[in-house]
C-alpha cells in the first residue's frame, strides 16, 4: 500500500538534454513524474517547459534537426521513451496529449473520440460506442453532446472543443496525459471546468501539465517544477514550492517579481 | 494670460483648417483611385455580360429556326448537310466522355501528388518538384494535342489494336495529364493551409503520416480540393486543341471512349474556321453550342460554390 508520501514513479527524466539543431533548449533535466498525480511545469515564456512536455510523446520527431540526449524512463516497464529503438508511434499509443488550442478534427463528435481507437484498428461498433461514451463521460461532456454525436466537432464552443479533445485522448486509456497550457484559449468558466476535470482524472491517469497560470498550478497540481532558461530550477510538492521555495529564482517568479 | 490663450487657440484653428484642406485633397485622391479600381472591375464584368449577351441573342435566332426539343433530343448533328439535324447531345457526349477520361486521370493523380508534396516530400524536393509540375501547365495545348496523336495513340494501339487513329481515349488521357498540375498545385495549397496543430493532434493519437493525411488533412482541406476539381472539370470541358487534333472531328453520339468524336469545342473550331455566311443557320449553331458549353461550366461552377459553402474550412 502506497502512502501519500512515497508515491510510485510513472516516469523519470535522467540527464535529459534537448537540441533544436545546434541550440540547446533543455539542459540536464532530472525529474520524477509520480503515478496518478498531477505534475505542473511552470516558468516564463521560452523556458523550455513545452519543449520538455513534447518530449514525452516524441512530438519533436516530426520536425527535422531535433535531437534528444539522456533518458526519459517510463514505468513499470522501464522503457527509455527517447531511445531510437523505441517507435514514436508506440510511445504515442501510451502517452496522450491535449494541446494549447483545441484542435478537433473536421469530423463528427463521435468520430473525433473514436479516432484513436480506429487508429489502433478497432472497428467493432459496439466496442466503439461504449468507449466513446465512457471517454465523453470521463471528460464531463457526455450530457452536453449525447444527443448530437453526429454533429461536426468544430461547431462546438471552445471549452466544449477542449473537453472533446480530452475525451479523444482518454478514449485509448493512456498511461500518461500531457496538457500543454490547455486553458490558455478559454474563458474563466471553461477553464474552471477543465481544472475540475484534471482533478477528477488523476484517479485514472498520470498527468503532466504546462501552465502559464500559477494559480492554476497551485490549484490543480500535486507536484510543481519551476523551469528557467532550459533548466529545472526546482521541483517539489506544490505546497512547498508555493509556500517556501528554496531557490531565489523560483521565489521571484511565483511572487511576480519576474516573468 | 488671456492674451496667450487666445493666441494659442488661434494657432490651433489655423492648424485644424490646414488639416481639413489636406483631408479634402486626400478625399479627392481616394475618390479618383476608387474610380480607377471600379473601372477595372467593371471592364471584366462588362466583358462577361457582353459575351453572354452575344451568345444569347444569336442563339435566340437559332432557336427560332430549330426547336429546343429537337436540339436536346435529336441523335444526329449535321448542321451543314442538306438534311440538317441539330442534336446537341452528339457533341455533349463527346465532351463528357473526353472530360470523364481526363478527370479519371487527373483527379486521382493530382490528389496523390498533392498529398505527397504537402505531407511526405521534404522541403528540398518540394521546392524543385512544384515549379517543374507547374511548368507542365504552361505547355501549349497544341503541343499536348500532337503528343496525343503521334505518341500516345500509337502506344495505346499496341494495347488495343482496334483503337482508331483518332479517339476520345487518347485525347482524354493527355488532357488529364495537362490538368494534373492545376489540381495538384491547388490541392497542395489547400492541404498546406491545414494548420500544423491539427496534424499534431492526429500524430499524438499514434496515427501514421498516411493515416493522418487521409483521415485528417484531406477532410480538412476538402473545400479547397473541391475547388481544384471544379477548376479541372472546367478546363476539361473547355479544352479545345487537344481534342481537335487527337479526337477526330466527326460528330458521333457515343459513350465509348475508344471511338473518335467531336466535342462542343472542337466543333466550334471546325466551323469557325470555315467560311460560313454571317447570319446563316450554320453560323448560328456556333453560338448555340457556345451557350451550351457556357451553361455546362456554369452548372459545375455553381456546384463548386455550393460545395465550398457546405464544406468550408472549420479551422
Amino acid at each position: 500500500m502506497q502512502t501519500h508520501d512515497s508515491p510510485q514513479l510513472k516516469a523519470e527524466a535522467r540527464d535529459f538534454n534537448f537540441f533544436y539543431g545546434q541550440a540547446q533548449a533543455l539542459k540536464k533535466i532530472n525529474m520524477p513524474i509520480y503515478d496518478k498525480k498531477v505534475t505542473a511545469l511552470i516558468g516564463p515564456s521560452g523556458c523550455g517547459k513545452s519543449t520538455y512536455l513534447r518530449s514525452f510523446n516524441r512530438m519533436h520527431d516530426l520536425y527535422p534537426g531535433n535531437r534528444y540526449e539522456g533518458e526519459i524512463r517510463f514505468y513499470p516497464d522501464n522503457t527509455n521513451l527517447l531511445s531510437p529503438e523505441v517507435d514514436p508511434i508506440e510511445v504515442r499509443m501510451r502517452v496522450g496529449m491535449v494541446f494549447q488550442k483545441p484542435n478537433p478534427f473536421p469530423k463528427t463528435i463521435y468520430e473525433n473520440v473514436a479516432y484513436g481507437l480506429r487508429v489502433r484498428g478497432e472497428n467493432n461498433k459496439r466496442v466503439l460506442d461504449e468507449k466513446v461514451e465512457n471517454a465523453l463521460r470521463g471528460a464531463a461532456i457526455w450530457e452536453e453532446v449525447k444527443d448530437r454525436l453526429q454533429d461536426l466537432a468544430p461547431n462546438l464552443s471552445g471549452g466544449q472543443q477542449q473537453r472533446l479533445c480530452i475525451a479523444r485522448a482518454l478514449a485509448t486509456d493512456p498511461e500518461l496525459l500531457l496538457f500543454d497550457e490547455p486553458t490558455s484559449a478559454l474563458d474563466p468558466i471553461a477553464t474552471g471546468a477543465i481544472e475540475e476535470l484534471v482533478h477528477e482524472l488523476k484517479k485514472r491517469v498520470t498527468i503532466l501539465i504546462v501552465t502559464h497560470n500559477m494559480q492554476q498550478a497551485a490549484r490543480v497540481s500535486d507536484y510543481t517544477a519551476y523551469m528557467y532558461l532550459g533548466e529545472m530550477v526546482e521541483f517539489g510538492k506544490t505546497d512547498e514550492i508555493f509556500i517556501k521555495p528554496k531557490d531565489k529564482r523560483t521565489e521571484d517568479y511565483i511572487t511576480g517579481r519576474m516573468g | 494670460m488671456n492674451h496667450t490663450m487666445s493666441a494659442k487657440s488661434a494657432s490651433d484653428l489655423h492648424q485644424v483648417s490646414d488639416r481639413l484642406a489636406h483631408n479634402a485633397l486626400r478625399n479627392v485622391n481616394e475618390r479618383l483611385i476608387e474610380l480607377v479600381l471600379f473601372a477595372a472591375a467593371a471592364v471584366s464584368v462588362l466583358t462577361t455580360v457582353g459575351i453572354v449577351y452575344v451568345l444569347v441573342s444569336e442563339s435566340i435566332h437559332f432557336f427560332q429556326n430549330v426547336s429546343i426539343v429537337d436540339f436536346l433530343t435529336d441523335n444526329q448533328w449535321t448542321p451543314l448537310f442538306d438534311d440538317a439535324h441539330y442534336g446537341i447531345m452528339v457533341l455533349i457526349s463527346g465532351t463528357l466522355v473526353s472530360s470523364g477520361v481526363a478527370l479519371a486521370v487527373a483527379i486521382p493523380m493530382g490528389t496523390i501528388i498533392a498529398i505527397y508534396l504537402s505531407e511526405f516530400a521534404n522541403p528540398k524536393v518540394r521546392e524543385v518538384a512544384k515549379p517543374v509540375l507547374e511548368l507542365l501547365g504552361g505547355i501549349p495545348t497544341i503541343v499536348f494535342g500532337y503528343f496525343a496523336l503521334l505518341i500516345v495513340t500509337p502506344l495505346l494501339q499496341k494495347i488495343f489494336p482496334e483503337l482508331p487513329g483518332f479517339s476520345l481515349l487518347s485525347a482524354g488521357l493527355v488532357m488529364g495529364i495537362m490538368i494534373v498540375p492545376y489540381i495538384a498545385s491547388l490541392s497542395e495549397d489547400a492541404m498546406r493551409a491545414v494548420p500544423m496543430s491539427m496534424r499534431e493532434g492526429s500524430y499524438a493519437m499514434g496515427a501514421t503520416k498516411l493515416y493522418t493525411a487521409i483521415h485528417v488533412v484531406v477532410p480538412a482541406a476538402v473545400s479547397g480540393l473541391a475547388a481544384s476539381y471544379i477548376l479541372g472539370i472546367s478546363r476539361a470541358v473547355g479544352e479545345t486543341m487537344i481534342l481537335a487534333v487527337a479526337a477526330g472531328m466527326q460528330p458521333n453520339l457515343t459513350w465509348n471512349p475508344m471511338e473518335p468524336a467531336a466535342t462542343i469545342t472542337s466543333y466550334i473550331v471546325q466551323v469557325a474556321l470555315g467560311d460560313l455566311p454571317h447570319g446563316s443557320i450554320g453560323y448560328q449553331t456556333i453560338f448555340a453550342a457556345g451557350l451550351t458549353l457556357l451553361l455546362i461550366t456554369l452548372v459545375f461552377n455553381i456546384i463548386g460554390q455550393w460545395l465550398r459553402r457546405r464544406y468550408r474550412e472549420a479551422y
